[in-house]
């Protein structure tokens, strides 16, 4: 009996179209394998932002992104532009300054829900307060994740975390309400399911002056998931699927606060248009001191 | 390089620490300040607030101190200088964050207007009880520069020195005032422009391979700011010179080390003190801030009594000066530290004396200055010991 030939009489000599991913000029590739675990949704909102930064047409050079503490707080350390990794809760202030000192930065505050709701929630509040040019992008794992899976103001009631071992029965934190309600000028909630929306709402958000926040609703299979006996990221991805709600009509915000195995509210809710603080605190001083005002910002130390 | 004239109020003066302490700012380059107001610094960032909107730059009030303590940092990288300033209560806030300037190399200034504590304490009244919070409140090991004026001609000359001292060697500066030296009102002389030195920032140059923490011989890395197309990162994690994070002993090692040596090694040149009839002097007393000014009094008080007291007034508190108090214990019969704490700074000073003389501390828990007639009673036990001891 004859060996059946698997290689074919001629070998086609044409060269495979070379593929080159659109994404990893955004990445530095020298820090691969990053740390997040298989199913983790960050990873997908990083594949989305990278795309948004180069639809958007804006100078990569110019754009930077600053992170907090935590899973996506690890986010500055991944991506090939002027990053900064700072203190937990803090990249709202440091972001803050950064812009003030040079304007024209684009500058997006990438980071999770602990860092950005819980120990830096006051920030969030207040850099809204005072629409703020950031594009503040939280992804929202309703976990403490880095540190092992503990209760967050954003995890849902009945949950099990580590230290809520009986369930979680505070009630869980409304981010869109909460930051429209402060003042933010455009605010939005997909989740990991929706890259389309999500690459789309953080292009608006690029090219938008003012507050913006994208809560993306992401799972954590190996903290939250695992423990809620929720199945894995693809279980998590058809429940995304099957559950989120896009109204398209007017939503009230105060009534799309997460729950545990409920329906997920998803849209762009708010997308208005109010001065920004450099330019309210520009007009206000050019009105008040008029010829004296030296409109220059602040000039780069040399 | 000089200073730019539009900062500088050239004149002679009548203004209080704080006020004096803003015009220093002002004349050094700081064009961004972010603040939280808390007594009794606050008359700092007032000023600021009223006289940079006609000079070019930011005052930011933010909604705490952690806010402000990131936020000139977030400004430096985006091309500031940058300072904050804070009192009691606001400086144990800001702790986090001068350590993160020191983990990043981060130049800036935190004043701190120290005024009684702990907590909420003597909001109004004075003290010293911050000075070893300066050194060592931030967890972990990290270089640190302190600067105590004592008049408010100090806090305009020491605040351009402070912000100096941040550009050269990359690295939070602090500038240690107290209520009474914040609040009281001098002659404050301002020179011309031309005669203040600026220290200008080390800025990587642009075309070549960039490594955000690869330092020069001086220790000190050339630094980037953030749209100047190096695309580089910044981590409060312990990293290596590409400014990656790298989590071992060794990265550690490395980084730390050079942190503290780049300050060490230069110390002689950070070194700022001033000294009078110190030889065969049989006491001498070492102190810093207020409490030299107040010691005054009692020195004069005790050589009218026909004691030989010298002084030696520590400008620059940290790093301690370690070789120069050394060499001082050789010299002196005694050492009498007066300080508006229970013991703070002169643990240092005995240490560096190392027996060769004793060291008498004078201690007041704050909320006002010495009496001349305690610091007094510590000079008579000192020249009654220092003269036990040559007797011996």
């Amino acid at each position: 009996m004859s060996t059946p030939t698997l290689i074919p009489a001629t070998i086609p000599t044409q060269e495979a179209p070379v593929c080159e991913n659109p994404v990893e000029a955004f990445l530095r590739t020298d820090r691969m394998p990053h740390i997040w675990c298989p199913g983790c949704g960050i990873g997908t909102t990083v594949n989305c932002f990278a795309r948004a930064v180069l639809k958007s047409g804006l100078e990569a050079d110019k754009v930077a992104v600053v992170s907090g503490i935590g899973c996506t707080g690890r986010v500055a350390g991944y991506v090939k532009l002027d990053s900064f990794h700072t203190t937990h809760g803090r990249a709202i202030p440091f972001a803050t300054g950064l812009k003030l000192a040079n304007p024209d930065l684009s500058v997006v505050v990438y980071s999770g829900d602990g860092d950005l709701a819980s120990i830096g929630g006051n920030h969030l509040i207040h850099a809204a307060r005072r629409n703020m040019d950031l594009k503040v992008i939280c992804v929202n794992n309703l976990t403490y994740s880095m540190t092992g899976g503990q209760a967050a103001a954003t995890t849902p009631e009945d949950s099990i975390t580590t230290t809520t071992p009986f369930g979680a029965y505070e009630p869980a934190l409304n981010l869109p309400h909460l930051v429209a309600a402060a003042g933010a000028t455009f605010v939005a909630r997909w989740t990991t399911y929706h890259v389309a929306q999500v690459t789309k709402a953080m292009r608006r958000m690029l090219t938008k002056k003012g507050f913006s926040f994208l809560e993306i609703i992401s799972p954590c299979p190996t903290l939250y998931q695992r423990r809620n006996r929720m199945g894995d990221g693809l279980d998590t991805m058809k429940r995304y699927k099957e559950q989120s709600v896009n109204s398209k009509s007017a939503v009230d915000l105060a009534s799309i606060g997460m729950s545990k195995c409920g329906e997920i509210t998803v849209g762009n809710f708010v997308d208005i248009e109010r001065p920004d603080y450099l330019e309210s605190l520009q007009s206000h001083m050019r009105a008040s001191l008029g010829e004296r005002y030296v409109s220059t910002g602040v000039p780069p130390c040399r | 390089m000089q200073a730019d004239p539009a900062g500088v109020l050239t004149g002679i003066h009548f203004m209080n620490g704080d006020q004096a302490c803003c015009e220093g700012a002002l004349a050094g380059g700081a064009r961004f300040s972010a603040g939280y107001p808390i007594t009794p610094s606050t008359e700092i960032v007032e000023r600021f607030a009223r006289r940079i909107p006609m000079i070019g730059g930011m005052f930011i009030q933010l909604e705490d101190e952690l806010a402000a303590s990131i936020a000139i940092q977030g400004a430096v990288w985006g091309g500031a200088k940058a300072f904050t300033v804070t009192s009691g209560p606001g400086f144990s806030l800001m702790m986090e964050h001068i350590g993160l300037a020191a983990m990043t190399e981060t130049p800036c200034v935190f004043v701190d207007v120290q005024r009684g504590g702990p907590s909420t304490g003597l909001p109004t009244l004075p003290a010293q009880g911050d000075m070893m919070q300066a050194r060592f409140g931030s967890h972990g090991d990290y270089p640190c520069i302190a600067l105590c004026p004592s008049s408010p001609q100090e806090c305009f000359t020491l605040m351009i020195r402070a912000l100096n001292l941040a550009e050269e060697f990359r690295t939070p500066v602090f500038l240690m005032m107290d209520e009474v030296v914040g609040h009281m009102t001098e002659r404050v002389q301002i020179p011309a422009a031309s005669e203040i030195e600026v220290r200008p920032r080390k800025l990587a140059d642009k075309g070549h391979a960039y490594f955000p923490f690869r330092p020069d011989d001086d220790l000190v890395p050339p630094m980037a700011h953030a749209g100047d197309g190096f695309r580089f990162h910044v981590t409060g994690l312990t990293h290596d010179e590409r400014g990656y994070p790298s989590m071992t002993p060794a990265t550690q090692a490395s980084l730390i080390g050079r942190l503290r040596a780049k300050v060490d090694q230069a110390i002689d040149r950070i070194t700022m003190v001033e000294e009078s009839d110190v030889d065969d002097s049989s006491v001498t007393v070492v102190s810093y801030g207020i409490s030299m000014r107040v010691a005054q009094k009692a020195i004069q008080m005790a050589r009218e009594e026909g004691i030989r007291v010298g002084s030696l007034r520590l400008v620059t508190v940290w790093p301690f000066p370690e070789k120069v108090i050394r060499n001082l214990a050789l010299r002196t019969g005694a050492i009498v530290t007066p300080e508006l704490n229970l013991g703070q700074v002169v643990l240092e000073v005995e240490r560096c004396a190392g027996g060769a003389c004793p060291v008498i501390p004078v201690t007041h828990p704050g909320g006002t200055v010495h009496q001349p007639e305690q610091i007094l009673a510590a000079i008579r036990k000192g020249a009654a010991v220092a003269a036990k001891g040559v007797a011996q």
